[in-house]
């Protein structure tokens, strides 16, 4: 039985690499698509998901990240006076212009934290320190964006809402969804740039840390208990709003969404349409097995074994290609992602997709045509 | 010459069996009252004109198709109410099939193509593969053996067809045509070797043929028209075919079919 499936599927090679090349293709298609959904999906709650905060306290009525807006800094002593809470953070978001050393003007989004504190503070830095944004004009940008930017290495000057800054360090990976880049700098630099909109006495988000003990749940009920006119969400909640906003609301966030889908179903047929021509060559050999006596088990158990054996060669050689597209796209403006639990899920999709489609042929020779088993 | 034993068994037999295809106004008889015992140690010719139910009828012996009437016995056993999921053990503990187009694995050798039949029959690898490694020697294929469908003669497929079709020790053999598309040397080896089974093995061999060199073999000719058997004969000695198989061009050939092989 095994030598059987094993054979059939590797005596025709033509047939072989015409049927590994539909699922391969399929696969990575699929890979491609939702590794952009999820990477598209990511990247618009990045600095929420590596805030390191338990809660984030926004204004009413702000439901996600990019649309922040200012509030009365006695709330955050407020919050640092509530039992619960281990540390507290201001933090703003807000964009602002960046002028290029050639006189060209960007748009950017600055991003406002205390340096140090473990809260809201740019990841994977590659160039620079992270505390030499407490001087005055220290900005960190990521290198993704430095042609965009009109920068290219530590200490070149540029301004921002009309102050000077200086950049002090790259970050690697932290894309912007928008077409506006992220500038890290300290909540007090922050102010500078987004000015008049931002003024000394405000910010726009609280990210606060419970006390060990503490989880994020209770300590957002009890804030809520003395808080007024804001909103409180734990990190998941915030992100999950965010994400949410920027992937079903959004033109761009449903175009990434169909892509994705799209992927999915002409994966699913690439890979049906592949598998049933490839057990449908067959389909004479099985019904002379059916006809020798071959239950529909062992039909069956024949048949899911090259199918079998075709996903996880498939699968194989299509992570292989997905390794390195995925890595391609690190360079690039859209991140593709590709998880182990996606690249295990992928395996599963792919067996599941084979399998199934087989068995859609073999009913055929279930129903077996003793003309097709008797007539040359 | 025709071989006949009142000893011999009945292992077929059918009691007014009919095929109908189809209903209302699209229907089509394929079948009509047909009653037949076939016996070991015989060889059976089923012959007439095409559409006359031959294969049908092949295909209700072989468990393959159901009757829309009528009753099936093989080896005294009721076969008609049994259900579906019976069929397949009947296929395998009492038939053995040989067809005209040959249905091997392209992608097996012939020991190979043997040995899957074992294989259906729980045998282990091993075993397997001895017992195809006998059958092919029996069926004079001992240097044949590693070789692919595609390198094999039109006569040598044949023969691995049969020595698969004896692979379970079949009491039953049934054979479409298995000499339609093979030359006349291909052909006397093979309906040589069905009459040796049935003959010396005490097989009941039932061949659908229309091939009229083979007429000589029969030990009984039935005759199939539209769906009914007409008419059925006892070829003796005063049965000369108006046509006959070449004499054997290979040396080996009569070693192959009295088993010296």
């Amino acid at each position: 039985m095994a030598l059987l499936a094993r054979r059939n599927l590797f005596h025709d090679r033509i047939r072989f690499a015409v049927t590994l090349t539909g699922i391969v293709f399929a696969l990575v298609l699929i890979i491609i698509q939702f590794g952009l959904f999820l990477g598209f999906t990511t990247t618009t709650s990045n600095n929420i998901d590596h805030s390191n905060a338990d809660l984030w306290i926004v204004f009413r009525g702000v439901g996600y990240f990019d649309t922040s807006r200012m509030f009365s800094e006695r709330k955050y002593y407020e919050v640092l006076a509530t039992p619960g809470v281990q540390q507290a953070e201001k933090y703003i978001q807000n964009f602002a212009n960046w002028k290029k050393p050639d006189g060209g003007v960007e748009n950017i989004q600055i991003i406002g934290f205390h340096p140090g504190s473990g809260l809201g503070e740019p990841w994977n830095i590659v160039q620079g320190d992270l505390m030499d944004v407490k001087q005055e004009d220290g900005v960190i940008v990521d290198e993704l964006y430095k042609e965009k930017l009109g920068v290219a290495k530590l200490g070149d000057r540029v301004e921002i809402g009309d102050h000077r800054a200086r950049v002090v360090g790259f970050t690697r990976g932290i894309r912007s969804f928008t077409t506006s880049p992220f500038v890290y700098t300290s909540f007090k630099n922050s102010l500078d740039y987004t000015r008049p909109e931002a003024k000394e006495d405000q910010l726009a988000y609280i990210l606060v840390q419970a006390t060990p003990g503490i989880s994020a749940t209770e300590l957002k009920n009890n804030l809520k208990t003395r808080l007024s006119d804001v909103d409180i969400y734990t990190r998941e909640e915030f992100s999950r709003r965010t994400r949410f906003y920027w992937m079903f609301t959004t033109g761009a966030g449903l175009a990434v969404l169909t892509a994705a889908l799209m992927g999915l179903v002409v994966g699913i047929a690439v890979v049906a349409q592949t598998i049933y021509a490839a057990t449908m060559d067959h389909i004479r050999e099985y019904g002379t097995l059916k006809a020798m006596g071959a239950t529909n088990g062992y039909l069956y158990r024949v048949i899911i074994e090259q199918a079998v054996w075709s996903a996880v060669l498939g699968y194989g050689l299509a992570m292989l290609i997905a390794h390195f597209v995925v890595q391609a796209s690190e360079k690039g403006g859209a991140v593709i992602l590709m998880p182990p639990s996606v690249a295990v899920g992928m395996l599963f999709l792919a067996v599941v997709m084979c399998i199934a489609a087989a068995l859609v042929s073999i009913n055929k020779v279930t129903r077996i045509d003793p003309a097709m088993v008797f007539r040359g | 010459m025709a071989h006949t034993n009142s000893s011999a068994s009945i292992v077929i037999r059918t009691r007014g069996l009919s095929k109908v295809y189809g209903a209302g106004g699209t229907e089509l008889r394929a079948l009509s009252d047909v009653n037949l015992e076939i016996r070991s140690g015989q060889l059976t010719l089923l012959m007439g004109p095409s559409g006359s139910g031959k294969t049908t009828l092949l295909s209700i012996l072989g468990c393959i198709l159901r009757a829309s009437s009528g009753n099936l016995e093989l080896l005294g056993e009721e076969i008609t109410a049994l259900p579906e999921s019976a069929l397949p053990r009947l296929r395998r503990d009492l038939i053995g099939f040989v067809f005209q187009g040959f249905n091997l694995f392209p992608a097996l050798s012939a020991v190979e193509n043997v040995g899957l039949a074992l294989d259906l029959r729980g045998a282990t690898p091993k075993a397997a593969r001895r017992r195809a490694e006998e059958l092919l020697m029996e069926v004079g294929l001992k240097d044949r053996m590693h070789a692919f469908p595609t390198d094999l003669s039109g006569g040598q497929k044949q023969r691995v067809a049969i020595a698969r079709a004896l692979a379970g020790d079949p009491p039953i053999v049934l054979a479409d045509e298995p000499t339609a598309a093979l030359d006349s040397t291909s052909g006397r080896t093979v309906i040589e070797l069905l009459q040796r089974l049935a003959h010396q093995h005490a097989r009941a061999v039932v061949m659908v043929t229309h091939d009229p060199r083979v007429l000589s073999y029969g030990d009984r000719i039935l005759h199939l028209e539209d769906g009914r058997l007409v008419h059925e004969e006892l070829p003796g000695p005063g049965f000369p075919p108006s046509a006959s198989f070449a004499a054997p061009a290979a040396s080996h050939f009569s070693e192959i079919v009295s088993g010296e092989v």
